[in-house]
Order: structure tokens, then sequence, then C-alpha cells
């Protein structure tokens, strides 16, 4: 995705590049990367109180993008502004626009449902229904308007192959899917996502309840899918937000304070708060 | 929401500690190589065959010392996973120091030229040569240690800039020793050994120079290797 070397002239027009030398209205042109969605100058309140200060970035198409920052740097308040989650809290105000299609997903004629089909999410525990594994996929499915049995079969098998959850499960899908390891349960709640066909996955810290191996497989599920798929991840682990995602935007205090391409970020961060943030220099 | 600070120190103590050790001991080691350098000039020009020999003994130290801090390296990374300027240290200490164990291998060689040179009697020429490129490559490697202690990437660039002058005056040392030998073939033998330590001096040049490209790898961030000291300026140090 990046290139080796990169003549200085050309720096200014590629990622990683300080937000204090643009001025905060531009959004950063990501290289010759698609734009899915795009965030212009974003102000969101909890009340009086002040959770993203004119938040500007824009999310890739196909790669996957991750918001790392310290606990209330509202990475995930800025997540759940994709699909719209935030509309459930009553005292939340938003100010700007989150563009998809060149269509502000907060004008009040966009349908939220069929927003959220298009962005799916994934939180952090994973909370499958309390039916079977095969009940779990078809779910989405059916609310979809999928009857015929042949159909639902289909997508399902396809979404749990995707999901790298088939071998696994394929000889019990009747079972209950409260019986899966936490680690099967949340590749189950990223197949039951990605059944409906989503072009946005919003991944809010999908590993943290996981041991080790069920994380890598799991970093490993975020990989084949950005394939199909555009991903926005929020993590606390920055090992694997520099593991998994192709940029990174760091947050602090409801700022973003860096947005660059994640090798740039994880080996020269332009910003001192983002070189002490991944240094683990911040405390 | 509690404020939080940016600080120097890693929250973790240990963390801090193990950043410590790994600058000392590297300077520690810089410190040694640089006195066997020094010492091995001074055998050469002084025709002292004691201290040569005692260059040669240390060699063991230099190499054993690489090995500590190479291992030091790997636990850092296995342990801590550093990232950004942290991360930038550790692999510029682990390649330093396999600089720094080859000047120790070049200062060894001309220990080893001066003690055979010492043997094979009446000196040839060439000491004026050794110790004016001697005199310049100490100055490299001392400066290129210091710009790693106190991490100044603007006197790092220096040294790579001496470095040009050190491989000019190689080319016309060697010109000069030529004539020599054609003067006075029955001094080929000892010209050649003289050759061969202006030869390991050339060589801890470059690695001194390799060593400078570090720190400016560690300060910068940009990775100076393979590319002319016009275009270190230009692409490093314009914006400042």
């Amino acid at each position: 995705m990046s290139d080796i070397t990169v003549a200085p002239e050309n720096l200014k027009s590629r990622p990683g590049i300080a937000l204090g030398e643009l001025t905060k209205q531009q959004s950063i042109c990501i290289d010759t990367d698609e734009i899915t969605m795009q965030v212009k100058n974003l102000n969101l309140f909890y009340g009086d109180k002040q959770a993203l200060k004119d938040v500007s970035l824009s999310i890739a198409k196909n790669r996957v993008t991750a918001f790392i920052g310290p606990s209330g740097c509202g990475k995930s308040t800025l997540l759940r502004c994709f699909n719209r989650m935030n509309d459930l809290i009553d005292t939340c105000h938003i100010e700007g626009e989150i563009l998809r299609d060149n269509k502000n997903i907060f004008d009040r004629d966009v349908d939220v449902t069929d927003l959220r089909r298009r962005v799916g999410m994934v939180f952090q525990k994973p909370n499958p229904f309390p039916k079977s594994i095969y009940e779990n996929v078809a779910y989405g499915l059916r609310l979809q308007g999928v009857k015929k049995r042949r159909d639902l079969d289909e997508r399902v098998v396809w979404a749990l192959k995707s999901a790298a959850i088939w071998e696994e499960v394929k000889d019990r899908l009747q079972d209950s899917a409260l019986a899966l390891s936490g680690g099967q349960q949340q590749r189950l709640v990223i197949a039951r996502a990605v059944a409906v066909q989503p072009e946005v996955l919003l991944l809010d810290e999908p590993a943290s309840a996981l041991d080790p191996n069920s994380t890598l497989k799991i970093e490993e599920l975020i990989n084949s899918l950005k394939e199909k798929y555009t991903i926005v991840i929020v993590t606390h682990n920055m090992q694997q937000a520099a593991r998994v995602s192709d940029y990174t935007a760091f947050m602090n205090l409801g700022d973003l304070v860096e947005f660059g391409d994640t090798n740039t970020i994880f080996t020269n961060p332009k910003e001192k708060q983002t070189e002490a943030y991944i240094t683990g220099r911040y405390g | 929401m509690d404020k939080k600070v940016f600080t120097n120190a890693h929250i973790s103590e240990q963390y801090n500690e193990d950043m410590r050790e790994l600058r000392s001991h590297i300077l520690a080691m810089g410190g040694l190589v640089e006195k066997q350098v020094s010492d091995a000039i001074r055998a050469l020009v002084e025709r002292d065959t004691e201290l040569a020999i005692a260059v040669r003994n240390n060699e063991k130290r230099i190499n054993s010392m690489e090995l500590t801090i190479d291992e030091e390296c790997t636990r850092v990374l296995a342990l801590r996973q550093p990232a950004a300027s942290d991360l930038r240290l550790v692999l510029a200490v682990s390649k330093t120091i396999s600089d720094l164990e080859r000047i120790g291998d070049e200062a060894n060689k001309i220990a080893k030229m001066a003690i055979l040179l010492s043997e094979q009697g009446q000196s040839p020429r060439g000491y004026i040569e050794s110790r004016h490129i001697g005199d310049l490559v100490m100055r490299m490697l001392h400066n290129s240690l210091d710009a790693f202690a106190r991490l100044d990437a603007e006197s790092a660039y220096n040294v790579a800039r001496d470095d040009n002058e050190v491989d000019v005056e190689y080319e016309s040392a060697i010109r000069q020793l030529v004539t020599y030998m054609m003067e006075d073939p029955r001094s080929i033998s000892r010209v050649i050994n003289v050759m061969w330590s202006l030869r390991a001096l050339e060589r801890i040049g470059d690695h001194a120079r390799n060593i400078a490209e570090q720190v400016i790898y560690i300060v910068k961030g940009t990775d100076v290797r393979h590319i002319s000291v016009e275009q270190m300026k230009t692409q490093v140090f314009k914006a400042d």
C-alpha cells in the first residue's frame, strides 16, 4: 500500500502528516484509496460535555482503519457515529457530517435501519442470541426477507465460512450458540454481521475479551475480511492496531491528534502526544 | 475526566531501566572500541609491540559485549514490543553494535600490522599518512559516539560528511605509497602492510558513518543509508 521511498515533495499529499500542518477543515486525503465514508468537522456532545471536537477523517474502502487512544478519548463514540448508534442516547447531540455516497448519514431522510444493515457492528463482548448457531446467523437474513430455506442455508454457510468458524461448527449448527467458547462466539457474531453483507464493519474492541489464540484468529479474520469489506476497529491493544490496520487514528480527549498510515504512526509519528501514547509514556 | 500527562519516562519503570541500560551499555562498548582504535594507531605509528598485543588481547571483550547487548535488544523486543522512537533506538543499537564489533576487528588488524611492521625493522614510509588518516578517523568515531550519546542528528550529519574527507585522503595516501613501492621495490612487502592498516582505518571511517546514520534514524525517523551526504542534507534537515 505505501511506497518504500517517498520523494519529500510528495509528503504533503500523504497520510501521516501532523494535523497541525493542515487546517482542520481539510479532511486528510488517503493516497489513492477509494473513500467509503468521510467524517467532516464532527462535534459530538453528551449533554454539556463535548466528546468529539471537530473531527475530520476519511475511511478508505477495503482497508482497515484503527482508532486508538486512552479511555475516554472518544474513539468508541466516533465509531458509533458511523451507524448512528448514538441516536439511542437521549442527551447526545451531533454537529457536522459523515458522508456516505455523498449523502450525510445524519440527514432526516436517511433510513437508519438500512444504514445499520450497510454499516454493521460487532461489540467488545460476544453477544450471540440465545438461539442455535444456525439461527443466530439466519436472524438478520430473515429480517431482510430471505425466506427460502435453500437461500438461507446457502447464506448461513457462506457467512460462517467467511468468519472462519465453519469447520468448528458445521456438525453442530442446531446447538445453542451459548455453548461455544468466547472466541468462537465472537466469530459467530462476526458471521452474523457479515451475513447481511454490509459494506462497512465496525468492530468495537472485538478481541479484548478473548484469549491470545482466539485474538490471533480474529486478527486473521479481519485481514481476510478486508478484501470484501471496509473495516473500522477500535482497540486498546496497540500491537493489534499495528498488526491489523492500514490506517490509524490516534485520539485524545475528543481530539483527533494524528491520522495516517499505520506504518508511519508506529515507527515515526509526527505528533509528540502520539509518540508518548504508543511508546507507553502516557499516564 | 482526569488530566493525564505526557512524560518523557515510560509508565513502566522497569522499561525505563531496560532502555537506560541499553544506552549505557552501547556507550560503554563504544568507549572500549574507541580506546582500541586509538591504541592500535599509536602502536602502529610508535612501533609499540606491547601495546599492539594488548589491543589484540582486548578483542574478545568487544565480541562478548556485542553478544550481551544483542541479547538485551532481543529481550526488549520480545517483552516490551517497543514502538516509534523506542523501536528505532533498539533497532539502531542492534545495528550499531555490529558496526562497533567490526571497528574492533579493524583495530585488531591494525595492531597485527603494527606487530609485523615492528618485526620487519626499519620503518617504511607511510606513517605520516597513517597518523593523519588515523586522527581523522578517530575524530569521526568519537563524534559519532558522542552524537549517539546526545542523540544529536546535526553532529551525526557532520560525521557522515567527514567520511568523504577520509575517502579522499585515503585515495591520495594509496597513490603516494604506490609511488614509494615503485621507487624502492624492496620495501613492497612492508608498504603493503602499511596499506592494509590504512585500509582498516578507512573502513573504520565507514563504520563510524554507519553509526552516525543510525543516530539520524533514531532522531529523525528517516533511513539515510545508501544516499549521498547532499541528499541527506536535503531530505532530513531541509525543514529545520
